[in-house]
């Protein structure tokens, strides 16, 4: 077990690697000077020429690829050529807000999820399964943003019950944190929600045609009981792989909601990166962003060897 | 300024023009002359926040990388100059309590005020003044420096005086004084300019939540008039809908530029809300370039403004809103004709130009940065040329990278294009200088330009009300419309301005009735 979860701690550094070099050269390759890019169409040539000095931008691509690498390993991902300002504890507080976002969307996916999903399966040939299957349809097919529209034309434009956009940190007003999260995380967590009740109703539906459940049925326990006290824990294992693979997902709608929310997060820390054409702090919100999903991965990954004991062997 | 989300790289790539009437040789002026400068009435403990676009990403003008959110916020309401700019487009009396300028126009003298201090506890005195001139001329980056390059020199005659010497006659210098280079900084208070604005306006700065909003405070130590709010609040928006839901929610009190004129429609007939309804500095240019042959006679750009259904095009690209100027003057500026007139919606005229000129099948390329205005304009302009017999090539250029490249700056590889010039009194840098984009080279219009700096004020306006009427006869360019200085605000505000003409959203007047 110990060689497996090593060899997912391989993949992950190789992956890092890979990632970090593609960010990299990605925006490198991007046409134009970065520091006439930040510095706009008025710059002088002089000005141009000394924030490219300031930056080491005139040093050789290998060389600035090492600098950035070995930065953002230590945690100091260097100074905006725009702002003048660290990028370090901007990223520190964007990422909080968007992880409370993803966290609080994460639980109410899970939440919304896991009943409808089971209810789905047991019912599948009832009115009443195959109505919620048809909700969740419509919800798979909302994107986030719009879903985060309608639900702020809704309760916030038309009924004024919650307040349309903005953000509150926790400990300056915990009543107006909650009231401008709600909108957010529900129009993130409800879409993701309907994604991850098909999954959880085709894992249980599968789980349901298992010869061990026929014949915990036929000692007389109702459906229910059955699925929980012998079902649930086998149909649980691909349902923790998705939502392992949606919390990337969330990540990335987050950068969108946020925007329509105004919420000051990583996303819209990296689209006011790209609207003032900071591509150092584009680089590092980018890198940011793929280290989490990698994280993830490699967590589900190894979630996978502990949960299922038939992965540990061979 | 109000087009600072549309066109923020451009700002201040035109250096400002020329001058204004309102100082002339020997005059003075005086705070306390009643002239409806009046401050706010009453003070109080109210707060107000306010919806903006474009959060600055520093607070540090001085800089090549400042766009027009920066003065916007600090002009006047942090920093404060020896003028500023009045809402009727006067040069009013701020740090300086009256200025005298000799029969030459080339010694300007400055009484300052008494008591003014910097938020950081020191006091004001000539000695800055000096200090933030200087400053300007060695230390600031970025083209908008170059306006301060006439002044030969500049002396504290005593700590509430000071002379400044140009070395030749300018009208424009004393109006760029009302722009952030005439901004008057602390000795003791540039070490964190990107972050820690320290001046003498009304307001300090509280609190900076990056990636939302700005928050100012009202000083007790201000040596004017107190404004009405005690706490400003500036909300940033990127999306147009967000903006206007928080108005309609109560979130915010104000939108100070409006993004998506077409929402307007919400806001009116509801007596909650006032809708203010005024003009920019803002001419969205159909440009031409003058080194491509085709567009070097005069006939065929004329026939182009002939082409253009200017009444039609506003309405289906900025919902209606927005004059129709037919120069390159705002209605702001002392100036302004109405010039509409001179090149009218007439296909048949535009036909018939063609034919003289000698022109068939002319091909034409409009490239057009990828700005909301910029393309569905351009919609409407190929469209409308295509009815004449002009085809047109369209294609748009990422803004501003590409665009500025291949159209602004570098190549220059375009027939026509479409982009705002928000810039004030801007026809110097865009019609005087024939290594402009446009590369329109008239000797005559530089003649008269060169005249107006130096002249009086009657010379001034002469001057350039004769260019502005060359420029829209000889067709330089096509003036499209007008950008509105669209505001939305709950209905009992008072103090909003009409127009957009200087670089600060004053908030020192704002209050609520």
């Amino acid at each position: 077990m110990l060689l497996r979860v090593l060899e997912r701690v391989g993949v992950l550094v190789a992956s890092l690697v890979v990632s970090s070099v593609l960010v990299f050269a990605f925006l490198a390759a991007l046409p134009g000077d970065p520091a006439r890019i930040a510095l706009g169409v008025n710059a002088t040539e002089e000005s141009v020429a000394a924030l490219r000095a300031d930056f080491g931008l005139d040093r050789s691509l290998p060389v600035q690829y090492l600098d950035w690498a070995g930065g953002m390993l230590t945690g100091d991902p260097g100074v905006s050529y725009v702002s003048r300002a660290e990028i370090g504890p901007q990223l520190a507080d964007r990422l909080q807000v968007t992880l409370w976002l993803v966290a609080t969307a994460t639980v109410i996916a899970v939440v919304f999820a896991l009943p409808a999903g089971m209810v789905m399966a047991v019912r599948h040939r009832r009115l009443s399964g195959l109505l919620l299957a048809g909700i969740s349809q419509i919800g798979v097919a909302v994107p986030a943003f719009l879903a985060g529209i309608l639900l702020v034309t809704v309760f916030a434009v038309q009924l004024r019950w919650l307040p349309a956009n903005g953000w509150t940190p926790p400990i300056e007003d915990p009543v107006m944190f909650v009231k401008q999260l709600a909108l957010p995380s529900l129009s993130l967590g409800l879409v993701q929600g309907a994604v991850l009740t098909r999954y959880v109703r085709s894992a249980v539906l599968d789980v349901l045609r298992e010869d061990f459940l026929r014949t915990a049925r036929s000692k007389g326990l109702t459906p229910y009981r059955a699925l929980s006290r012998h079902g649930l824990r086998n149909a649980m294992v691909p349902v923790l792989t998705v939502i392992g693979l949606q919390l990337a997902t969330l990540l990335v709608g987050a950068v969108v909601v946020e925007r329509v929310f105004v919420i000051p997060g990583l996303g819209s820390l990296l689209l006011d990166g790209v609207a003032n054409r900071d591509l150092l702090l584009v680089q590092a919100v980018v890198m940011v962003l793929v280290v989490a999903v990698l994280l993830v991965n490699f967590l589900v990954d190894v979630l996978y060897v502990v949960v299922d004991p038939r992965l540990r062997r061979a | 300024m109000v087009a600072t989300r549309l066109t923020r790289p451009l700002t201040g790539a035109l250096l400002a023009a020329l001058a204004l009437t309102a100082c002339s040789a020997g005059s003075t002026s005086d705070p306390d002359d009643g002239d409806g400068t009046g401050p706010t009435a009453s003070t109080t403990e109210e707060a107000l926040v306010a919806g903006l676009v474009a959060e600055p990403a520093s607070l540090d003008f001085t800089t090549d990388t400042a766009n027009a959110a920066v003065p916007q916020v600090l002009l006047v309401n942090i920093y404060e100059g020896l003028v500023k700019l009045g809402q009727d487009g006067e040069i009013e009396p701020a740090l300086a309590s009256s200025w005298d300028v000799s029969d030459d126009n080339l010694t300007y003298t400055f009484d300052l005020v008494e008591g003014a201090m910097f938020s950081n506890g020191a006091e004001m005195t000539a000695d800055d003044v000096v200090f933030s001139i200087e400053r300007v001329q060695n230390d600031w980056t970025g083209l908008l420096a170059a306006a301060m390059d006439v002044v030969a020199s500049v002396e504290a005659t005593s700590p509430t005086q000071v002379v400044v010497t140009l070395s030749q006659p300018s009208n424009n210098w004393l109006y760029n004084m009302t722009t952030r280079i005439g901004a008057v900084f602390s000795q003791t208070g540039i070490d964190d300019l990107a972050s820690t604005p320290v001046g003498t306006g009304p307001y300090l700065l509280e609190e900076w939540n990056r990636g939302d909003s700005i928050v100012l405070s009202r000083r007790d130590d201000y040596w004017g008039e107190p404004p009405y709010f005690s706490e400003i609040t500036l909300r940033y928006f990127d999306d147009g809908t967000a903006l206007n839901n928080a108005l309609i929610t109560e979130t915010i009190d104000v939108i100070a530029t409006v993004q998506a004129p077409e929402a307007l429609a919400q806001f009116e007939g509801d007596e909650a809300f006032q809708i203010i309804e005024g003009t920019t500095n803002g001419e969205v240019l159909l440009s031409f370039n003058h080194r491509q042959p085709a567009l070097q006679d005069v006939r065929v750009r004329q026939a182009i403004r002939h082409a253009i259904d200017k009444e039609a095009l506003v309405a289906t690209c900025w919902a209606g809103y927005g004059d129709l100027i037919g120069s390159h003057v705002p209605p702001t500026d002392p100036w302004y004709e109405d010039l509409a007139g001179v090149a009218p919606y007439d296909p048949d005229q535009a036909r018939a130009l063609l034919e003289t000129a000698g022109v068939s099948d002319l091909t034409l390329r409009l490239r057009l940065p990828t700005l909301p205005y910029a393309t569905s304009c351009g919609q409407v302009v190929a469209s409308q040329l295509e009815e004449v017999g002009i085809t047109v090539e369209q294609d748009t250029l990422e803004f501003p990278a590409q665009w500025v490249t291949e159209v602004f700056a570098d190549t220059r590889d375009y027939d026509m294009s479409i982009v705002a010039h928000v810039e004030p009194r801007d026809i110097p840098a865009l019609f005087g200088n024939p290594d402009y984009y446009l590369g329109y080279d008239s000797p005559v219009v530089q003649g008269l330009l060169a005249e107006a700096d130096a002249g009086t004020p009657e010379e001034q306006t002469a001057a350039m009300q004769e260019i502005a009427r060359i420029l829209s006869e000889e067709a330089a360019a096509d003036w499209l419309f007008l950008l509105p200085n669209l505001i939305v605000a709950e209905a009992d505000i008072t103090g909003l301005p009409e127009n957009a003409i200087g670089e600060a959203f004053d908030l020192t007047l704002l209050a609520r009735s």
